[in-house]
């Protein structure tokens, strides 16, 4: 089967794209950085098959971040019959860069001219046959959002592929330049290399670390000594081939592309200047967000969670009523009603509260704010020893810290993308919104988003207090500098929105019906055994290992083996400390209603202190495993799984004691 | 300190790009992003935070430290 890698800039819509051709789901965002690694699909067109691989951006093939690393080794090492090289129509200049390394390495590329529709608004005239011309190389026009063009994208893979290909590419890199890429390229004659040798000559020119190290493996160490002699002549190799890239983008598109002379000032620059404001842009944020969460609150509990949690009690009545008129075993029906549909059924009720949380951050991602929230925090995350950017994944950790975490990719320098790292997990991700839910329910009904807000605020600042203790003590040095794109704003596309939040919630009703599913089972069984005592009783074998835990957390106020036993299945996925609780206490009052009986052995205070914990401590099984791939370490695995253990035992035991000295 | 660089512009003056010192490894990342010699810039935003300029219409935001280090002419 043939393979085309989609290879660009980040943000130029790769992704998009990717989606339309292949109906897939992939998450799509208006800020660089939102693809971190390569995903795969396939389409057919006219019978013929091709598999589609859709890459991280990437402004040159001189890896820099780690995301970039994915890109590169891909175009390089996985040879792709064709590479679609997908470019911002609106910012050729910039994009063809990586366009005119593509033909230097001799790649089989087709141009995407993409965002055409904003070329167009911007009166950018590009002659796309006299491009084409120019370069040698097939070029279609696409708006990827609205799937325009992609027709006429597949039939020319389909016929590019088969054919020879004809693509120019910089002649002459000046006299001297070309003396030197001769000199080495005699110097590599006589081996064998994966890749053509005039392009090796001007990557070491260059001072591509990769191909030096390539190269110090596969040629004898005197003749990489004599390579080493040339490329050290100068520190300007570099820029006169930067330069001369420049030079041959301009000219293809002098002769192809009129770009109006004077720019008019756009909706972006209008909000811009208010949006990073010195003195609006942070309380700005901050009111976003608090109307963020209090709007998920209002909507997604007050309005619609009412329905769905009655719907579920009302499901558990008929099965109950069911099973008994069937004369079911006693066993099963507590099974099904109390494990399944009090567990499992508990997480199911904060569906409507997801939906609207992923709905509104999916807003604040398609619009093109996250880049302008990590503007506008630089300077706190600078005074903190953090990079900016860092921010971003802290922001994507709201939904899941996985993709959080992954996230840090897209810091360049070791230190920053560790401690985005290992603090993501303080950001409170959306499988962890249900334990507030229930307490909030229980006793501070009229003030949930207040109290949402806040425990979202306290994991972040924990998050950046932790990250300035990291950055003086386990990773010292500098923060790479701050470099970041900031796209100009987008109309959020509804179908996009719907998309992705469709898909988190997706992936949450999953984890409900597979590991909680499995979690809970496997506790039930534990909670009635052994046989004969009293279900969910201190006696059952769950009751007496949470009876052993329990007095770890006494000192915290919530010392009961039910909450202790909660906690420890949370660390398999977080939804299962609802769950849990739901399950233990289906029996506990009538009917299946958990925030009574919450209110019969919490207080607010020990409440307050419960939330705290789940907010910081050990992040669930799916985080641990990637924080263990991320850093290829388990080093780091564990002690990610210990401090927030420790950091949020300390903490909710400080909350308790105090609170209960002033009297709460 | 450079009296000629980046971080001496004010809002809407424009540039020529000259060189850029000691940046390290940023040095190559600003070349690829078009901060090459002889590019033209406009600076958008420069008083605290990172500054924005305008680079053939796209917005690109710079650390000040880093835009200390870019000389314009
Ligand atoms: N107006 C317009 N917007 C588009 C078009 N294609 C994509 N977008 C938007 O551009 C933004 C970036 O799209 P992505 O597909 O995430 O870009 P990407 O190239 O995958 O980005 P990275 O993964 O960060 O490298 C999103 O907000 C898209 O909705 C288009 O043709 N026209
Ligand atoms: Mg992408």
């Amino acid at each position: 089967m043939n393979t085309i890698a989609l290879v660009g800039n980040p943000n130029s819509g790769k992704t998009t794209l990717f989606n339309a051709l292949t109906g897939s789901n992939q998450h799509v965002g208006n800020w660089p950085g939102v693809t971190v690694e390569k995903k795969e699909g396939k389409v057919t067109h006219n019978d013929t098959e091709f598999n589609i691989v859709d890459l991280p951006g990437t402004y040159s093939l001189g890896a820099y971040s780690e995301d970039e690393v994915v890109a590169r080794d891909f175009i390089l090492k996985d040879n792709p019959d064709v590479v679609i090289n997908v470019v911002d129509a609106t910012n050729l200049e910039r994009g063809m860069y990586l366009t005119t390394q593509l033909l230097e390495m001799g790649t089989k590329i087709i141009l995407v001219l993409n965002m055409m529709d904003e070329a167009k608004a911007k009166n950018i005239e590009i002659d796309i046959k006299k491009l084409s011309k120019n370069l040698g190389v097939p070029v279609v026009a696409t708006v990827a959002s609205k799937r325009k063009g992609l027709d006429m994208l597949l039939e020319e893979s389909i016929s590019y592929i088969n054919k020879e290909a004809n693509q120019r590419s910089i002649k002459s890199y000046g006299d001297y330049m070309d003396k030197e890429i001769l000199h080495i390229e005699n110097i590599l004659e006589g081996s064998n290399f994966d890749y053509p040798k005039k392009w090796l000559a001007i990557k070491l020119l260059e001072g591509d670390m990769d191909v030096l190290n390539y190269i110090e493996k596969n040629v004898q160490k005197d003749n990489f000594e004599r390579i080493k002699n040339i490329t050290g002549k100068s520190q300007d190799f570099e820029l006169e081939i930067v330069d001369k890239r420049y030079e041959f983008v301009g000219e293809i598109i002098s002769s192809s592309v009129v770009k109006p002379e004077v720019e008019k000032v756009t909706l972006t620059d209008k909000v811009d200047k208010i949006i990073t404001n010195k003195f609006l842009g942070l309380p700005i944020f901050a009111i976003i967000m608090f109307f963020i969460f209090q709007i998920t609150f209002v909507i997604g509990s007050d309005l619609l969670g009412g329905y769905v949690a009655t719907a579920i009690e009302m499901f558990g009545e008929f099965v109950l009523n069911l099973l008994e008129g069937l004369n079911a075993p006693e066993l099963l029906t507590s099974f099904l009603v109390e494990g399944i549909i009090g567990g499992v059924g508990a997480v199911f009720e904060f569906i409507p509260l997801i939906v609207v949380l992923y709905f509104f951050l999916g807003i604040l991602e398609d619009t093109g704010y996250m880049a302008r929230a990590a503007y506008i925090m630089d300077g706190i995350m600078r005074a903190l020893g953090l990079h900016g950017k860092t921010f971003i994944s802290m922001i994507v950790g709201f939904g899941c810290n996985v993709p959080g975490v992954m996230a840090a990719r897209t810091l360049e320098n070791k230190k920053d993308r560790m401690i985005a790292i290992l603090i993501n997990p303080f950001m409170s991700c959306g499988a962890r919104l249900p334990i507030y839910l229930v307490f909030i329910a229980a006793f501070f009904p009229d003030n949930g988003g207040v109290v949402l807000f806040t425990l979202y605020v306290l994991g972040i600042i924990t998050a950046l207090i932790l990250g300035k203790i990291f950055s003086k003590t386990l990773f010292k040095g500098e923060s790479s500098y701050f470099i970041m794109e900031l796209p100009p704003y987008r109309l959020p596309s509804f179908r996009v929105v719907i998309r992705d939040m469709w898909d988190k919630v997706w992936d949450f009703i999953h984890r409900a019906g597979t590991i909680i599913f499995v979690v809970i089972s496997l506790l039930w069984v534990l909670s009635i055994l052994p046989l004969g005592v009293e279900p969910y009783s201190q006696e059952s074998i769950l009751g007496r290992i949470g009876t052993f835990l329990a007095p770890i957390f006494v000192p915290a106020g919530f010392g009961t083996w039910q909450a202790t036993v909660s906690l420890f299945a949370g660390i398999a996925a977080k939804e299962a400390v609802v769950a849990i609780l739901g399950m233990v206490y289906a029996g506990v009052s009538e009917g299946s209603q958990l925030t009574l009986a919450l209110q019969s052995v919490f207080t607010p205070l020990t409440a307050i202190s419960f939330m705290v914990m789940t907010l910081f401590y050990t992040p669930c099984a799916a985080v641990l495993a990637t924080v263990k791939s991320e850093t290829g370490s388990s080093k780091w695995a564990i002690f990610i799984a210990l401090y927030p253990f420790v950091l949020g035992w300390i903490a909710s035991v400080i909350i308790y004691q105090v609170g209960t000295l002033l009297g709460f | 300190m450079i009296n000629n660089s980046l971080i001496q512009l004010k809002p809407n003056e424009k540039a020529i790009i000259g060189e850029i010192v000691n940046c390290g490894s940023a040095r190559k990342r600003l070349y690829e992003l078009g901060l090459n010699k002889g590019a033209k810039v406009t600076m958008v935003k420069n008083d605290i935070g990172p500054v924005i300029l305008n680079l053939y219409g796209h917005k690109l935001a710079l650390g000040r430290g880093l835009a200390s280090k870019i000389i314009v002419g």
